[in-house]
């Protein structure tokens, strides 16, 4: 049976995360169709259309689909989904919102965020933040999966020719609307997708010293993020948190700045490649998990490093 | 109007979780154990609500064996009004989970329902979208801020690089986030007045739902472990080592 990838976007730009989806996807099978729902979103589905590996794109371009409101979305995937043998989503904040809805619309339970397809039906997803991994299998008659994106290489973005299939399907639940959308804007990449991290903690003191952290990661080109000691000193917003209560990161390169190393903090970046350290503090954990560990003061470290690249 | 939050048993989020030595599962024996730091956020949101004239009553739902009437006595400690155990035996899955929800709110009929966005065990974020879903109401998820006027709720989302707000009818779902408040701790005078308040003890059968799973569980096993690799002595041995040897600047 076929596989329904549902497509991340913006309506404009197909998300980086939907190649990570495919690749999960083609692990299942070989015939897999992507789905993209929105609104004046012609330009995702000829991207979706290029990405490798996919064999068909379904484009529903209806007004109540624009801002992905999960009532309408999954009464939407819901009735496509029910022909296939697995729908697949992102793990972002927008699969996390209409796939369970999706899954329960159909009656059956969600393998949330997977890391590993063993088969078509049995697949590795994290529990307990990180700190154990369960196989799961499924006898559910649609499999709803969610897929962590650092759990799977992406797919290449161009080399398809997929056909393009226009349906014309309108859910409007009426009982959700969008008001407004803020938007971080910063020209730094998102922490979740970031290549590499540079993450301070306690150590940097107070708030204005991430500057020195902004400069490296800019030199980097990397996001910047914080452990929840940080977060709780209020040196920054918990947006930036990273860790079992914020985000879980898995860059190839994670560099933990004036960061002791808790077990919350190291849940939540302990499968990136590669890990840095940078402390005065020889005896902290944080060097236990790192590949590379410099004891020294990160007030000279860091600028130095800066300077340096 | 009424708010019904649902809160669950789970391990203490600072408990260093070990997998049992046979792999099926993690090892919960004498282990602290404490209400879902996601799901004490949802009380404390309806607590909120309450204070604010907005709430009249908030019921607390849990899901599990008697221990779980504990967190339920922590909810109402915290100044929810009433307690429903819905006693399982089995560790129930998201979907089962979701339909003796649902049972409840046929039931009760809140104007709100508010959840915490996943557990820390299982870590699934399901159960609040699902209830929605079956119940056929609006949803908020990854709450930071919930505001209730006119009829509807005004839900700010914590989504994928920055805020969304969405408006929706009630009754509603709404799912917690960290961001949303901060949990008060239970004062010894309510710790005590906990005790005396009503908790209803329910089965699935009462509630008309047959709890089953689609999901088997192979296998848990403790994830790769990281040894640690090497002290640089310098900035320069340290830009040298990730150019060549990790090659990822």
């Amino acid at each position: 049976m076929a596989i329904l990838v549902v497509a991340e976007h913006d309506n404009a730009a197909l998300g980086a995360a939907t190649l990570n989806t495919v690749a999960a996807a083609r692990q299942i099978g070989d015939d897999v169709h992507v789905l993209v729902a929105g609104s004046g979103c012609g330009s995702v589905a000829e991207a979706a259309s290029a990405v490798e590996g996919v064999s068909k794109v379904m484009v529903v371009d209806n007004a109540a689909y624009e801002h992905q409101l999960a009532e309408n979305v999954s009464l939407l995937v819901a009735e496509l989904g029910k022909g296939y043998g697995h729908i697949l989503s992102a793990a972002s904040t927008s699969g996390k919102n209409y796939m369970p809805r999706v899954a329960a619309l159909l009656d059956v339970e969600q393998i949330s965020d997977i890391i590993r397809v063993d088969s078509a039906d049995t697949f590795a997803r994290p529990i307990y933040a990180g700190n154990a991994i369960a196989t799961v299998q499924s006898s559910a008659s649609v499999k709803v999966v969610t897929v962590r994106g650092t759990g799977f290489d992406p797919v290449a973005a161009n080399g398809g020719s997929a056909p393009v299939e226009q349906l014309d399907i309108a859910h409007d639940a009426g009982i959700s609307s969008f008001v407004s959308e803020e938007m971080a804007k910063s020209d730094r990449p998102e922490l979740g997708a970031a290549k590499i991290v540079v993450s301070g903690g306690r150590g940097m003191g107070n708030g204005e010293n991430f500057e020195i952290l902004y400069k490296l990661a800019d030199k980097l080109g990397a996001a910047v993020g914080a452990s929840r000691a940080a977060v709780d000193a209020g040196f920054v917003p918990n947006d930036m948190q990273v860790g079992q209560t914020g985000k879980i990161v898995a860059p190839n390169l994670y560099v933990a700045i004036g960061i002791s190393g808790a077990i919350q903090h190291l849940a939540g970046m302990k499968d990136s490649k590669v890990i840095v350290a940078i402390n005065k503090d020889e005896e902290a954990p944080i060097f236990q998990v790192a590949d590379y560990g410099l004891v020294a003061d990160l007030f000279e470290a860091v600028p130095e490093l800066e300077s340096k690249l | 109007m009424k708010i019904l939050v649902a809160v669950k048993r789970v391990i203490d989020y600072n408990v260093k979780v070990r997998v049992k030595a046979d792999h099926s599962d993690v090892d919960l024996t004498n282990v602290k154990m404490a209400i879902n730091p996601f799901c004490e956020i949802a009380v404390e949101e309806a607590v909120r609500l309450k204070e604010k004239g907005v709430a009249t009553e908030i019921v607390v739902v849990s899901l599990g064996t008697k221990e779980c009437q504990e967190q339920i006595r922590t909810a109402l400690a915290l100044g929810a009004d009433r307690g429903i155990q819905v006693e399982t035996d089995e560790n129930p899955g998201s979907l089962s989970v979701a339909k003796l929800l649902k049972a409840i709110v046929d039931e009760e009929k809140p104007d709100l329902v508010i959840l915490g966005k996943q557990s820390i065990d299982s870590d699934n974020n399901q159960t609040g979208q699902m209830l929605a879903a079956l119940s056929g109401l609006p949803q908020g998820t990854f709450a930071s801020e919930v505001t209730i006027e006119d009829g509807k709720a005004s839900v700010t989302r914590e989504v994928d690089g920055g805020l969304q707000t969405v408006s929706l009818s009630l009754p509603a779902i709404v799912t917690t986030d960290l961001r949303l408040n901060e949990p008060r701790y239970a004062s010894l005078p309510n710790i005590m007045k906990a005790k005396r308040k009503p908790l209803d003890v329910k089965t699935p059968a009462d509630l008309g739902v047959e709890v089953t799973s689609s999901l088997n569980t192979l296998k848990v096993e403790p994830p790769a472990e990281r040894s640690a690799g090497i002290r640089v002595g310098s900035v320069d041995e340290l830009i040298e080592k990730l150019k060549t040897e990790a090659k990822v600047i």
